[in-house]
């Protein structure tokens, strides 16, 4: 494993592992994020990034689609 | 952000200080009942229904919740009175549809919670809260078959124990563990809450309701927090960070799971959202509805219902049976086949009844003879002002039955056949997926793209589903491009049979000017509405085969009420175009827009009562204009024009009880603007 540099989920390519590093400032938002498991220090593989940034990100066995707006505000650390 | 662990200070630095008052909701008095409430609960898409089902059986009550558009369908099981509840992902107020589940929930009993198996990451965070709530709960489950075809053991009796509250391992479609589902209600039970927060809420106790109320006001609910009087509390991402750290925590224990390397529902999953390999996909999923909506439903079935059913006995037998004793003129045409095998009129004749039929036996008997002679159609003049408008060619017990039994219902239903089946098999999140990024554009996120398709169905079973969407927003945006720029299949019909006649060139100009106004609309609502588009978070639930009773079910329930909504409306409609019909108006009514339709749209006068039919119905708005002899580029001029003219005015009634009369009025009155204007313009252009 490389230097570790933390990015945005909006930046995972296609197969990228990660963790998370910080959710989105909206507290709603964010409320949402860890009821479907995208909380802080959760593991992530993206599934697929669509042409735009639509990111899909597989957590345990749960696959959840994020918008771009969206995945901009998360930071996270990929491997 | 720090792992947050509640502490004592925190929670009683977050606690408001009011004193509660009890408040009677519109709820408590909706789910009023002497018998135990039992509230089925779940994530969306958890076979949740199949439990309904099985559990009412056929004698079910689907009602709006108060002060809602929702509906909850609610049913009888010894002993119970079952509700079920919107798919949620917690018990809060982030929607329409949350904001239901949590009234229910508050006032539920007993909640038979509904796990995925396959999902217990995503799934358990709700059955924690119900459990955090202290209601009495029981878990099934299910969809035991997939996880454990998916190499996913789960050590249920570690989890009951963990929970606190009955497991009961079941798959639904199979029934299987059904057996015991009445015995297993009875021994839920209140569960282990967190410890902290259980002492807490029970602090709260006093100045609430129940320990439910107590937690969502921990919890910041606003809502409830307002109901008793109360400031919100401020922990809820604590709350849930500690909640959804107690799940990752128990399933490290109770799961073990080998991967099986990817399934076929996986498989068929990634294929539909990657781009190179999901449009494609979309084009063949869109192709197999065409065929099944626009070719079989749409022709076959409606040519049958409308046609021979409708038409041919229905009306037939209405209009006999009223003109026994009713001034009536009845023409009969026999019909045939030229050389070119087009139907035309072979020979037509006139039988005169001032008395009714039954004043004159044998002219009876002749006119029913000669109706005997091969392929035939009738027409009835009623002289009887009254007639006309019950009985005659727009009348409420002939046109207007005939359209809503035997052309809008199976249509209807053919629609929400399709989205059943399209919402089991798990492809509309997915879909929503891979459009998210265009939709953008327009102020939306990918969920939106449902309603829309929705749309070319029809107008207003699309405004209904725009209830999905997550912000006021997007509601407006999607109602007024829905309203605006998008025919429903009745219109679209008419529209394509006439662009066929005129041309390919008049058809790329149609669709480009409509296309134009479509993303048009989009785009200036996104940049004058204040907010920004809310971004797409949604869970892809697996690929599944949708269970046909299932499917079934879901279409029948959607059409009984969309038809029990709509249906008024157009007999409304219907009567208002026989009265301007009878009264003469309709000729006034030409004359006042004849500087519209002639000056600025260089039409035909005769084509304002096309835009009057408009009114009402969509398509005969566009049928008004096939007998005009227009120019090809006069046609497109009109059919540019009523395709952005007004909804027809079901879809009105129901766009003003969903998004209020206000804005209801505006687009509506926009719609006159937005038409007469693009219309204009493109006459300006081409004529």
């Amino acid at each position: 494993m490389g230097e570790i540099v933390a990015q945005r989920l909006a930046d995972a390519r296609k197969s990228s592992k990660g963790e998370i590093l910080e959710l989105p400032t909206d507290p709603e938002l964010r409320s949402q994020c860890i009821r479907l498991g995208l909380s802080v220090g959760e593991r992530f593989c993206c599934v697929e990034r669509l042409p735009g940034g639509t990111v899909v990100a597989q957590a345990h066995r749960q696959e959840i689609a994020i918008g771009r707006g969206l995945a901009d505000e998360i930071s996270v650390l990929f491997d | 952000m720090p792992d947050s662990h509640l502490t004592p200070d925190d929670i009683t630095e977050a606690l408001p200080h009011r004193k509660h008052h009890h408040v009677d909701t519109p709820s408590s008095k909706f789910l009023e009942s002497k018998k135990t409430r039992l509230v089925l609960v779940g994530n969306p898409n958890v076979g949740k229904s199949v439990f309904f089902n099985y559990l009412t059986g056929l004698y079910v009550d689907v009602s709006n919740f108060p002060g809602t558009t929702i509906e909850i369908s609610c049913g009888e099981r010894k002993g119970y009175t079952v509700y079920d509840t919107p798919g949620i992902y917690g018990v809060s107020s982030f929607n329409d549809e949350e904001r239901v589940a949590r009234d229910i929930v508050l006032e539920a009993d007993v909640v038979l919670n509904i796990v995925d198996a396959v999902h217990l990451e995503r799934d358990l965070f709700l059955t924690s809260q119900l459990i955090d709530m202290g209601k009495k709960v029981a878990v099934c489950l299910n969809m035991m078959d997939e996880a454990a075809s998916r190499g996913i053991e789960i050590d249920v009796d570690a989890l009951s124990d963990r929970l606190g509250v009955p497991v009961l391992r079941t798959t639904a479609i199979r029934k299987q563990g059904f057996d015991h589902l009445e015995n297993f209600i009875a021994t839920a039970c209140v569960g282990n809450s967190d410890p902290h927060l259980h002492r807490h809420t029970h602090e709260l106790l006093d100045r609430v309701g129940s320990q439910g109320e107590a937690l969502l006001v921990l919890e910041g609910d606003k809502v409830i927090a307002e109901r008793h009087g109360l400031e919100p509390g401020s922990m809820r991402e604590m709350i849930y960070v500690e909640r959804r750290n107690r799940v990752n925590n128990l399933l490290e224990k109770i799961v073990t799971a080998q991967d099986k390397g990817r399934s076929l529902s996986t498989a068929i999953g990634r294929i539909s959202i990657n781009p190179w390999t999901g449009i494609p996909f979309l084009g063949l999923i869109l192709y197999a509805l065409y065929i099944f909506i626009g070719t079989f439903v749409a022709g076959d079935v409606v040519d049958f219902t409308e046609g021979t059913l409708g038409n041919g006995y229905f009306e037939v037998y209405v209009k006999d049976k009223v003109s026994a004793f009713s001034d009536v003129s009845i023409t009969v045409d026999i019909l045939g086949e030229n050389a070119a095998g087009e139907e035309i009129t072979l020979e037509s004749r006139d039988f005169d009844f001032k008395d009714g039929i039954s004043s004159d036996p044998s002219l009876e008997k002749e006119m029913l003879a000669y109706r005997t002679k091969g392929g035939t159609a009738i027409s009835y003049e009623f002289r009887n002002p009254a007639m006309v408008v019950l009985f005659g060619e727009f009348g409420l017990f002939t046109m207007t039955m005939t359209y809503l039994l035997f052309i809008l219902l199976p249509l209807v239903i053919g629609f929400y056949f399709s989205l059943a089946v399209l919402e089991d098999s798990g492809y509309l999140p997915r879909l929503a997926t891979l459009v998210d990024r265009l939709l953008n554009g327009i102020g939306l996120n990918g969920r939106a793209v449902i309603p829309l398709i929705l749309g070319f169905g029809c107008v207003t079973m699309a405004t209904i589903t725009t209830r999905l969407l997550g912000t006021e927003r997007e509601k407006r945006i999607t109602t007024s491009i829905l309203q605006y720029a998008i025919p429903c299949s009745a219109q679209l019909a008419v529209i394509a049979a006439l662009l066929a006649s005129a041309g390919l060139k008049a058809t790329l100009i149609y669709a480009a000017v409509i296309f134009t106004v479509f993303v048009a609309i989009g785009t200036i609502l996104d940049r004058i509405l204040a907010g920004k588009t809310s971004p797409l978070l949604i869970d892809l639930p697996p690929m599944r085969l949708p269970h046909l009773r299932n499917v079934m079910q879901k279409t029948w329930v959607r059409t009984f009420h969309f038809m029990k909504e709509a249906a008024p409306w157009f007999f409304i409609g219907a009567l208002s175009v026989s009265l301007l019909f009878v009264s003469g108006l309709l000729q006034l009514w030409q004359d006042f827009l004849a500087p519209l339709t002639q000056g600025w749209l260089k039409l035909p006068a005769e084509s304002a009562t096309a835009f009057v039919m408009g009114l009402v119905r969509r398509d005969f708005g566009a049928a008004g204009l096939y007998d005009m002899n227009l120019s090809v580029m006069q046609i497109v001029v009109a059919l540019v024009t009523i395709t952005l003219f007004v909804p027809c005015i079901a879809s009105l009634m129901v766009m003003l009880k969903e998004r209020g009369a206000k804005e209801g009025l505006t687009v509506w009155a926009g719609s006159w603007v937005l038409a007469f204007g693009v219309g204009g313009l493109v006459a300006l252009a081409v004529l």
